[in-house]
């Protein structure tokens, strides 16, 4: 009926555990929010297909799911790479350097904001504050938080990944 | 009762009002926007704050109780300023290209900055950069949207069809089907009831009028109009006459001096449809009760093109249970472009028909496939209520003083069972109003020919009808009582589904109509602000039929005598019959999973372009094509070889660094040596 009926199998076992999920959370006030949280966590990201399959198991409207997912900016639409890197962009970190540590970011990976490079290995994304202001300008790489960037620094960093 | 104090004068209002209530009964009107009585009161848009004493800020009053004691100010200095800055920063990101709108000076945002005497606008605000979305029945704006969500909470709570809801965040917020996906490829029914309720020019109707225009100036064109019940008892509303009144005369006369060659009446293929669809009732019911074998019971009208459009996508398993009947308009236009064509001796192609609707919904019916003769739609254009009102004005006709004009023969006759179609529970008792008769040759058993448990504006409707020594051929029917349901509005409609789906549904005909009220308050009637125009468009409409002289369909001399002219007699059970009157549904499902068909028009603005191809590929490729992309990409290897190099420098540098260290702490060392 859906996309994924003609899908790989590990597709298919992706989308039977997000439907395991949505029997857990169904009909419960709020649910909507959790079960997005665990189907980006199990798929990756949020595509139109997957959202459609979500409407029809929680019976809400699409257009509530993705107002949902296209409010919160830790939901994506897109696939997201390996890692994903969060630039601090707190007041404390953005007076440190925060910005000019996107801008270099911008230029290495060559993506947008939100965007993935080309082999799906980085995601770039600024944050708000991530509670580190002490080792301002602060990134985050997957969940690991690197304190003082510059951009060099920056550089020797995403050389390990 | 509640005593409190506005503006100084003591007043009391009912326990439970709101302040804005209790203002209105004591002759106060507190300018709004987004409240709408009896639909809508979130109090998001916050223009009809008012200061109470003792509470530190301002108080939306449309949302705040009044409460015993309470010292309201409606229009101090306080609230008219914060009142002019509101309405100033929904101004800020508005689209203000009002003299091209055509929401113009019929725009509610135009009529409350002049209300609260705004003369400057000191705020600029990103303006919206979303493409103009057009479908074929809805147009959808949203650089004009102010995000009041009147049209969230129709669509919604109301409808129950959720659609519309707000996407994005901040001032990137709009209303709209998840996704960017244009609103003509979703499960949108286009009922339009977000159109009526829609306070500027976002959401509007697809235009038709240009398509009309060039027809009526095409000389090789016969242009035939036919009108819709539910048209004569609104259309005045766009002259400033009352919610209700009858212009049935005046509309026939404003038709023909727009240019129209023959005016035709709906009305006159809703008497069709009644004999058309009853038989199929009768037929049915024949099947279950006497032959005893399965058939699709209960069966459901099929005369609203939301609704059908509803059912195709949300019960696609339950289609079978639709009537197969065309709705009336279609029917009309089949009928022209054959047996009228015939009579008058013209080439169907070189006949236009157009309907007046009070629908958006017909846009689309006249867009589907199954809706063609001999490769030619049976209708070729569609004008809302509020369209044919424009172009009333547009061709300068004082319609408030024009003298009553009559139909045209031979589609201009119709009973009272035909007007009341355009109002909830209409159809249904038209339906029994024939059927009882057929069977038992006895007229319907209620006083006045009112079916009074299905009048009225209830959501949903039942009533039971028994059957009492019925005529010699319908004997097995004797002493079954047909049970019956209506509903008008879709959540109403989900609910009867739900019971149809689960197979406890008790009744053997349902009449749904799409939108709440049906046809009078249709989704291309005129925009009203009377809470009451409802009930009063239904009035006026009961009493049209009782005005006739003839109320019962089966007894139409016209319908009769085209029976017996084209179709071979009543009934008429043959291939001629089934094509003209009759069609098909199609499975869409809730995501268009089942049929490849988009509504999707190209904007006049050709501001976007759409692939016919599928239309979630289409969202996902607009999506991608809006985004910014960056010039160029660097190679992936260039970029892992500039990190690498990078990289190594650094390491070069410190090892330097490490090496002059060294080279100081060696120097030093063999100085003390």
């Amino acid at each position: 009926m859906y996309a994924y009926t003609n899908s790989s199998t590990e597709d298919k076992s992706k989308y039977n555990s997000i439907a395991n999920l949505i029997d857990l959370h169904k009909g419960r006030e709020g649910s909507l929010i959790q079960v997005l949280h665990g189907a980006q966590k199990i798929y990756g990201y949020l595509p139109l297909d997957l959202q459609e399959f979500i409407a029809d198991k929680m019976e809400v409207p699409l257009s509530k799911v993705s107002g949902v997912v296209s409010f919160y900016s830790f939901f994506s639409v897109k696939p997201r790479g390996q890692h994903i890197i969060r630039v601090c962009m707190g007041t404390a970190c953005y007076v440190r350097g925060g910005k000019e540590i996107v801008e270099h970011l911008l230029d290495t990976l060559g993506v947008e904001l939100g965007g993935t490079t080309a082999d799906g290995k980085f995601t770039f994304e600024v944050a708000r504050c991530i509670g580190s202001c002490g080792l301002a300008p602060a990134i985050m790489i997957d969940d690991v938080v690197y304190k003082q960037m510059t951009p060099a620094k920056v550089n020797t960093l995403l050389a390990k990944f | 009762m509640l005593n409190l104090t506005i503006n100084g004068i003591q007043v009391t209002a009912p326990e439970g009002s709101t302040i804005m209530e209790a203002a209105k009964q004591n002759h106060i009107q507190i300018p709004s926007l987004c409240y709408l009585e009896n639909v809508h009161s979130v109090g998001s848009c916050r223009i009809c704050v008012v200061e109470i004493d003792g509470a530190k800020t301002l108080q939306a009053s449309c949302i705040t109780k009044a409460r015993e004691g309470m010292i309201v100010h409606t229009n101090n200095e306080r609230v008219q300023k914060a009142r002019k800055v509101l309405y100033e920063l929904l101004l800020s990101d508005h689209n203000q290209d009002c003299l091209n709108c055509n929401r113009n000076t019929s725009c509610e945002l135009q009529a409350l900055g002049r209300q609260i005497g705004v003369e400057e606008s000191r705020f600029e605000g990103k303006q919206v950069s979303h493409p103009v979305d057009v479908s074929v029945s809805l147009t959808r704006d949203m650089s004009k949207c102010i995000l009041c969500r009147r049209c969230v909470t129709v669509c919604n709570e109301i409808q129950g069809t959720g659609i519309l809801n707000p996407q994005n965040r901040g001032f990137d917020t709009v209303i709209g089907p998840g996704m960017d996906l244009p609103i003509g490829s979703v499960n949108c029914a286009f009922c339009g009831q977000c159109t009526v309720v829609c306070p500027v020019g976002a959401l509007k109707e697809t235009a038709s009028i240009q398509n009309v225009w060039k027809a009526l100036n095409d000389p090789d064109k016969r242009v035939v109009v036919q009108v819709a019940p539910a048209i004569r008892v609104a259309i005045g509303e766009e002259f400033g006459l009352p919610p209700g009144t009858r212009c049935t005369g005046k509309l026939a006369n404003a038709l023909s001096m727009l240019g129209f060659d023959d005016i035709f009446d709906t009305n006159w293929a809703a008497d069709l449809t009644i004999l058309e669809e009853g038989s199929e009732l009768m037929n049915r019911l024949n099947i279950a009760l006497y032959e005893k074998k399965v058939t699709a019971l209960p069966m459901i009208t099929s005369c609203s093109p939301g609704w059908i459009k509803y059912i195709e996508h949300s019960y696609p398993n339950l289609l079978p249970h639709l009537s197969t009947c065309k709705s009336p308009h279609m029917m009309l236009g089949a009928v022209v472009k054959s047996y009228y064509a015939e009579k008058i001796s013209i080439d169907p192609e070189n006949i236009y028909v157009v309907s007046v609707m009070p629908c958006t919904a017909k846009k689309f019916e006249i867009a589907r496939p199954e809706m063609m003769n001999k490769n030619l739609p049976n209708v070729d254009a569609v004008l809302t209520c509020r369209e044919l009102g424009d172009m009333i004005k547009q061709a300068g006709i004082d319609f408030v003083n024009l003298p009553d004009r009559e139909f045209d023969a031979p589609l201009g006759f119709s009973t009272g069972a035909a007007d009341i179609f355009g109002l909830t529970g209409g159809v249904m008792e038209a339906a029994l109003r024939t059927v009882y008769e057929l069977i038992t040759g006895r007229e319907l058993p209620f006083a006045n020919l009112h079916v009074t448990p299905i009048v009225g504006l209830d959501s949903i409707k039942e009533a039971a009808v028994k059957i009492e020594q019925p005529l010699e051929a319908y004997r097995h029917l004797d002493g079954v009582e047909v049970k019956i349901a209506v509903t008008s509005g879709l959540s109403g409609a989900k609910k009867l589904m739900e019971q149809v789906k689960d197979g406890v549904s008790p009744y053997h005909f349902i009449e749904v109509m799409g939108c709440p009220g049906g046809c009078i308050t249709g989704g291309g009637q005129p925009r009203s602000q009377d809470p009451q125009v409802r009930e009063k468009r239904m009035k006026n409409l009961y009493s049209e039929d009782e005005s006739k002289v003839i109320r019962k369909s089966h007894e139409n001399p016209s319908i009769l005598s085209f029976y017996k002219e084209y179709l071979g007699g009543f009934p008429a059970d043959n291939h001629l019959a089934h094509e003209l009157l009759h069609t098909h549904y199609v499975q869409r499902g809730e995501f268009n999973q089942f049929i490849e068909e988009s509504f999707v028009l190209e904007s006049p603005q050709d501001i976007k372009r759409q692939s016919t191809q599928r239309v979630k590929e289409t969202g996902a490729a607009q999506k991608s094509a809006t985004s910014p992309k960056r010039e160029e990409l660097k190679p992936l290897n260039m970029l892992n070889l500039e990190s690498e190099n990078k990289h190594l420098k650094n390491k070069l540098s410190d090892a330097m660094e490490t090496i002059d260290i060294l080279k100081i702490v060696i120097s030093d060392y063999s100085k003390q040596k």
